[in-house]
């Protein structure tokens, strides 16, 4: 028998599912030392009994359990609260699960307006919002350490394979896991040449200035070609072939890690990073989108109603 | 006693979604419902953003096709910019499209569906799944995993990520393409064409037939389809016209940016899945297993049923196979299996034709691009269907307005009408077991939701 590991997926778009499987050959010698138990993308286990007849949501006993996603409905709830009450460690794997993710850009709203508005395209019939049956959303969406206890965090958007293998790995082997501590830029080769005279950000509407023919470390830093990067202010652990997975591609980092410091704030630090290097801030178009990964933790608040639009509203 | 059997999770899919029996007092099916349960509004929180940015936010609607919302995103920025991506910018788009294809369906069919077929329909629950697979059969597992990464991996080498990607932008692409790596990924990609060829083998020799049965009557329902198609009528996934056809075989042809004069997207109460269909055929809407109204479906099959042809030989073949074999339009909902093995079959062919250009090492990969206020309207086919993205922004290139129709959404109604097929044909007098059950949700992993 080996360990039990069991997995769930919450306010989620399955990136996180993907990226373990992404472990690839490795996988199949990893799955040899451990048993999943439950895991809906890949196995059949059901929450009422496989005849579907239970009346209270199970999920079997585990050692390990891996969670991603945020928690912005009733049912995501239900589903990790059972998680911890039946896994002796529990993962929040993906930025979702440990910061929100993308998904808590709606937390400007509020989940109810987002999901009104959904129902008010030009394509869509006259209607009522759905509430029967389906679950009841939340005020928000939630990172999952604002509701449960949570052993160890895992981000990325998608969290990086090598690292999932690393956790999954220690933890069978009774050690602590090795996950970086760093900024994107610790781990990024490209090169800087000092502060230069770069006053503004500009928005990636013209490619970077690079030669293809030569390596990522040839590449001038993206932030010093003027380039909004987040690099600075950003969790490391996305790199897979010796350079960040965005700037191997030449492009600028947008956060997808999260911030360096788990309670960081990914907007103010980036302001103070720009800053301290001579930097307008307010060249930064869409400042609030600074949080598009981190936006729980009440770090993206429901927006003031526009003065204007509320006095039409009257 | 009436009562409700409640499945869920439905698993092996990509989404959250639960399936309802009512069984009324004689132990008949009463009714039966595929409830979709989570909804992120992605709609909302694009607006304001500057639209450049859209497609790297975007494409986390879905991690397992997330190319699929960055391409036709990034095509929607390129309309409200009134922009045209260079020639070699426009093919490196395609290339990673159609990798991502290749990807998808190894994953569906071997990882997802294939428990169902290789251990079988009965199989006991804990060990019908891929590592059930590995275990019953751990030379094809072995090479299935293999296969699988190769293909994530080609995407990531050449694109810096496979999930969530970031290199399509608007005006083009990122970074051009080196001799050394078109080389690397041509060699790839004929290793994968050679499993696509075994994995069509496989399952017409040694999976199908087992199931003639099965796939004739499960969840089958009759309906019409939607895909997307060249001039000349042949099957495309990155780009083209839409493409209706009723049961009958009649066909509407309209351009992506009409859209919404074709379909429109009903809702129900109890799913937050809304449910398009065909408002052009001026039928309204009705689930009705025998006068269905207004509804089509996407996906595999509904693409090989819409295509005239496939451009590509291998997958030609295939297709006239299939088309002899089961009409056109095909309607056995198992069939969407067999149309996606075609279609990986051709994605390897085609994948292959468009590292053979000379072009597509050009370094003329980003056309000039202002922001500017427009519309734009920007579709390809996602494995799931048809997916289409319509922003508005305004003089700062900022989004104001977006309105998606994904994938999934279209088969919605679809899913729902097979479900309650296949459960009123395997539910009599209340008797009922895992197997039976597991076989209602068959029909809908047909549908790769």
């Amino acid at each position: 028998m080996g360990v039990r590991v069991a997995e769930e997926w919450l306010h989620s778009c399955s990136g996180c599912e993907i990226a373990i499987l992404n472990i690839g050959e490795p996988l199949i010698d990893i799955l040899g030392l451990i048993d999943f138990v439950h895991m809906p993308v890949l196995m059949d286990h059901k929450y009422y009994g496989q005849l579907g007849d239970g009346k209270k949501l199970e999920i079997p006993e585990a050692v390990v359990g891996i969670v991603s996603g945020g928690v912005a409905n009733e049912e995501h709830l239900e589903v990790l609260e059972e998680m911890r009450k039946q896994c002796k460690i529990l993962i929040a794997l993906g930025t979702c699960a440990t910061h929100g993710g993308l998904p808590a850009l709606i937390n400007s709203w509020g989940m109810k307006a987002g999901i009104e508005n959904s129902y008010a395209t030009p394509t869509t019939d006259d209607c009522q919002v759905p509430e029967d049956i389906v679950p009841t959303p939340l005020d928000r969406v939630y990172a999952l350490d604002e509701k449960v206890k949570i052993d160890i965090i895992l981000p990325g958007c998608p969290p990086n394979p090598r690292l999932i293998a690393e956790v999954i790995t220690a933890l069978v082997e009774g050690r602590d896991p090795v996950i970086p501590g760093k900024s994107v830029c610790d781990t990024c080769p490209t090169k800087r040449e000092g502060k230069g005279n770069v006053k503004t950000v500009r928005r990636f509407l013209e490619n970077a200035d690079f030669d293809p023919e030569k390596p990522i470390d040839d590449m001038r830093c993206l932030l010093e070609q003027g380039l909004m990067c987040m690099g600075p202010v950003t969790a490391a652990g996305c790199s897979r072939r010796g350079a960040p997975s965005c700037i191997s591609a030449r492009v600028p980092c947008r956060g997808c890690f999260g911030p360096v410091r788990k309670d960081g704030n990914q907007m103010l630090d980036m302001m103070n990073a720009l800053a301290s290097n001579g930097i307008d801030f307010k060249s930064v178009v869409d400042r609030r989108s600074l949080l598009r990964f981190s936006g729980a933790h009440g770090q993206l608040r429901q927006l003031p109603v526009p003065v204007r639009k509320a006095k039409e509203d009257e | 006693m009436a009562k409700v059997i409640n499945i869920q999770p439905v698993t092996r899919i990509e989404g959250h979604a639960r399936i309802a029996i009512h069984l009324d007092d004689d132990g008949e099916v009463k009714d039966a419902f595929l409830h979709i349960m989570s909804l992120r509004g992605f709609e909302k929180f694009i607006e304001g953003r500057p639209a450049e940015e859209v497609p790297r936010i975007v494409n986390r609607i879905c991690g397992i096709c997330p190319w699929m919302h960055h391409l036709s995103s990034n095509k929607a920025v390129d309309g409200c910019f009134d922009v045209t991506p260079t020639p070699t910018g426009h093919k490196l788009r395609e290339l990673c499209q159609t990798m991502a294809h290749i990807n998808d369906k190894i994953l569906h069919f071997f990882f997802l569906a294939a428990p169902d077929f290789v251990l079988g329909p009965d199989s006991d629950f804990a060990v019908r799944n891929v590592i059930g697979i590995v275990k019953e059969a751990p030379e094809l597992a072995a090479q299935v995993v293999k296969m699988r990464q190769l293909g994530q991996m080609m995407l990531e080498r050449f694109a810096g990520k496979a999930i969530h990607p970031i290199a399509g932008v608007v005006g083009g692409f990122a970074k051009p393409m080196t001799e050394e790596e078109r080389i690397g990924l041509l060699t790839d990609t004929r290793t994968l064409l050679d499993f696509a060829l075994f994995a069509m083998d496989f399952a017409k020799t040694s999976v199908f037939p087992k199931y003639e049965e099965t796939i004739a009557s499960l969840g089958t329902i009759t309906t019409g389809f939607l895909g997307t198609v060249d001039d000349t009528g042949a099957l495309q996934l990155y780009d083209g016209h839409l493409r209706l056809m009723k049961a009958d075989g009649s066909i509407t042809d309209f351009p992506v940016n009409q859209y919404d004069q074709y379909l429109s997207e009903h809702v129900e109460s109890w799913t937050y899945g809304k449910l398009p269909y065909a408002q052009c055929w001026e039928e309204g809407f009705s689930m009705d297993l025998d006068a269905p109204k207004g509804i089509y479906r996407a996906n595999t099959l509904a693409r090989i049923n819409v295509s005239e042809t496939i451009a590509t030989s291998h997958a030609q073949g295939e297709l006239e196979e299939f088309r002899e074999k089961f009409g056109r339009p095909a309607q056995g909902t198992l069939l969407y299996h067999w149309a996606r093995l075609i279609e990986l079959v051709y994605s390897c062919e085609r994948t292959i034709e468009l590292l053979e250009q000379d072009d597509i090492t050009d370094t003329d990969i980003r056309a000039k691009v202002e922001p500017k206020a427009g519309r734009g309207v920007g579709s390809v086919e996602a494995p799931r269907g048809t997916l289409i993205h319509d922003y508005t922004t305004d003089n700062d290139g900022m989004i104001v307005k977006a309105n998606m129709i994904v994938g999934t959404t279209h088969n919605i109604a679809p899913m729902n009408m097979s479900v309650k097929q296949a459960a009123t044909t395997l539910i009599k007098g209340g008797v009922y077991d895992e197997g039976l059950l597991n076989k209602v949700e068959m029909a809908v992993r047909a549908y790769d939701p």
